[in-house]
């Protein structure tokens, strides 16, 4: 099969024939887009996965029309020659038509093998089964590897979301002091899931609630100034029906620092120097019977005015070192869902 | 005169006795060929030192999976008794703080073993044409090893570990569009838990050292197919020897270099 198809490209290059008909080569497929799209659709599938169930469905069906279109541009030469309604690519180039079997190169040219060819040999058993035998492995792989896949990768981005902190009642936190305040996310995971928050109340019930997580690389920002260690109080909390622990730690900082890299920020989490690219992150939080309640973080760019006055756009929750506004977020265009 | 030892002489009691069990095995499967071959075959004249950077670096891995396999008799995944076991490794176990230490200061030295064996392939152009496959091979082992530091890094579960892990799984986050799905992945969620030390742990000791046992054989397969590259100022470089640089009448050789005693011989 092969063999012939060469030796017709070569025939046609020697004798300086015009083009076939179809635009193709003469001989093996030539490079086609189908294969780009069957890609785009099965990347569609893998974010849709991620993102919404509408993508994954537009994904497979981009995957199958390309792949379909891909699998018809790659079996064409087979087909080609079993199909005896389509002419084949050489047939239209053929220099001599010879009557009955279709247009036959020169005879000097081909090997003798090709001319006694026969239909039945041009698709045989043997390609049928290596096809079929690959064919059946894929789709068992793939039946075992895609939900090992999907376990490995999905519940990283599932349930994700940040669950209310019951942080006490709101007399521990004097108008317009710093309080230092260490919570548990959740009361069962343990140390893992200690977080701190620095918290100063306005007066009105507003209430400054900024995160101790670097806008930089994610390291804890300590407090620049004295720590009333000797105040600490630690109160017992119910927290999602959970019992909870909360320690407050009274502080007068002049701003907060991180030991890691040496960011620097005011005490409305502006950067003022170092390596962060925002200003920190800080707490939505509501007031719940007279008890300070922290609800989901978000991101902020930049602070403008302080205490009760300040003027704060809220953008989702980002990873330390994203930027979140101007030309650089661009980078970061999409944060992982479930949060 | 005693008559010297023949060749063609009768195997002794003993040594037929090391032999039989050898042999049957080299009827059966050819193994003890294979690695008599791979011992045994030709290397250049002149290779040196030098090549013995890539095996010191085998070595040293050699020594992180072994030690790091009794490690983890010991070792409790779980944030509440990972640092717990690793005290209990190094202060009460019976040398467990030599087992520890051989792993915890090996793994820099497989580090390091690792850039100096690629520095002396690209110093000596080792990687061209036709080992350049065995180059990509040794690539993805030097950053296969650099991801075993990074999981290993976070097992002991102490504020440094915790802290770099923090700052490494973040900075994977700064990379442009598919950052923060990475770290997310690496985390097991939005925040480092429970799952991530476990995650860590399984990336550590089993995914990536597994690569890297099934890249190291594809990069010995190549070494031993395609052979060991001369240093660059061998004789022997590309199979020939360099021509005798001819004398010229002010006595000199080439453009403007005195010609050395005895030509290019060394």
């Amino acid at each position: 099969m092969a063999a012939t198809a060469r030796s017709c490209g070569r025939e046609e290059k020697e004798a300086g024939e015009p083009q076939v008909a179809n635009g193709e080569g003469g001989s093996g497929p030539g490079p086609t887009i189908w294969p780009i799209g069957f890609a785009v659709g099965i990347v569609c599938i893998l974010a849709g996965l991620i993102v919404s169930p509408v993508a994954v469905a537009a994904g497979v069906i981009i995957a199958a029309i390309f792949g379909f279109l891909w699998a018809r541009e790659a079996t064409r030469e087979y087909r080609g020659t079993t199909d005896h309604a389509a002419p084949e690519p050489e047939a239209a180039a053929g220099p001599a038509d010879a009557p009955g079997r279709g247009p036959v190169p020169e005879p000097s040219m081909i090997p003798p093998r090709a001319l006694e060819e026969d239909e039945d040999d041009r698709y045989p058993r043997s390609v049928f089964l290596e096809g079929s035998t690959l064919g059946l492995a894929a789709l068992i792989g793939g039946l075992v590897t895609l939900p090992v896949l999907g376990f490995v990768v999905l519940p990283s981005f599932q349930d994700q979301e940040y669950p209310d902190v019951n942080l006490g009642p709101l007399d521990n936190f004097p108008e317009s002091k710093w309080i230092i305040t260490t919570f548990f996310r959740d009361p069962t995971a343990g140390e893992v899931d200690h977080r701190v928050a620095y918290i100063r109340n306005n007066g009105n019930l507003s209430f400054t609630i900024i995160s101790n997580r670097c806008a930089h690389l994610g390291c804890p920002v300590q407090p620049n100034g004295l720590v009333a260690e000797n105040q600490r109080k630690t109160i017992r909390v119910i927290q999602n029906q959970k019992r909870s622990a909360v320690t407050l730690t009274p502080a007068a900082p002049s701003g907060f620092g991180c030991p890691c890299h040496g960011g620097q920020y005011d005490l409305e989490g502006n950067r003022t120097a170092g390596p962060p690219v925002r200003a920190l992150d800080r707490y939505e939080y509501s007031i719940v019977s007279r008890n300070l309640v922290l609800n989901k973080p978000y991101s902020v760019a930049h602070v403008y005015g302080t205490g009760a006055d300040a003027k704060i756009k809220a953008y989702p929750l980002t990873g330390p070192g994203q930027h979140v506004d101007g030309a650089e977020s661009w980078l970061y265009p999409i944060q992982p869902p479930g949060r | 005169m005693p008559p010297l030892p023949t060749r063609n002489r009768e195997p002794s009691k003993a040594m037929q006795l090391v032999m039989y069990p050898l042999d049957w095995l080299e009827e059966r499967s050819g193994l003890v060929g294979g690695t008599k071959y791979f011992l045994f075959r030709n290397v250049p004249r002149d290779s040196g030192w030098f090549h013995t950077l890539g095996s010191a670096t085998l070595t040293a891995f050699i020594v992180q999976a072994l030690t790091g396999v009794v490690l983890a008799m010991y070792y409790r995944p779980t944030p509440e008794g990972a640092y717990a076991s690793i005290q209990y490794i190094t202060n009460d176990l019976t040398l467990g703080w030599l087992v520890r230490g051989m792993h915890r200061w090996g793994a820099s030295v497989f580090i390091i073993l690792l850039f100096f064996h690629a520095a002396r392939v690209f110093i000596f152009g080792a990687y061209k044409y036709p080992r350049e496959l065995n180059w990509i091979v040794g690539v993805t082992l030097l950053i296969l090893g650099m991801l075993e530091g990074f999981t290993g890094y976070l097992l002991p579960w102490d504020q440094t570990a915790y802290w770099a892990t923090v700052v490494g799984i973040n900075l994977n986050g700064t990379a442009p569009f598919v950052g923060e799905f990475l770290s997310q992945f690496l985390r097991a969620g939005a925040e480092i838990n429970a799952d991530t030390l476990t995650r860590f742990y399984a990336l550590h000791m089993l995914l990536i050292p597994g690569a890297l046992i099934g890249l190291i054989l594809l990069h010995l397969y190549l070494v031993v197919r395609l052979g060991v590259t001369s240093p660059p100022w061998s004789e022997e470089a590309a199979g020939r020897k360099r021509p005798e640089p001819e004398a010229q009448p002010n006595g000199r050789t080439g453009l403007v270099q005195p010609a050395p005693r005895g030509g290019y011989k060394r």
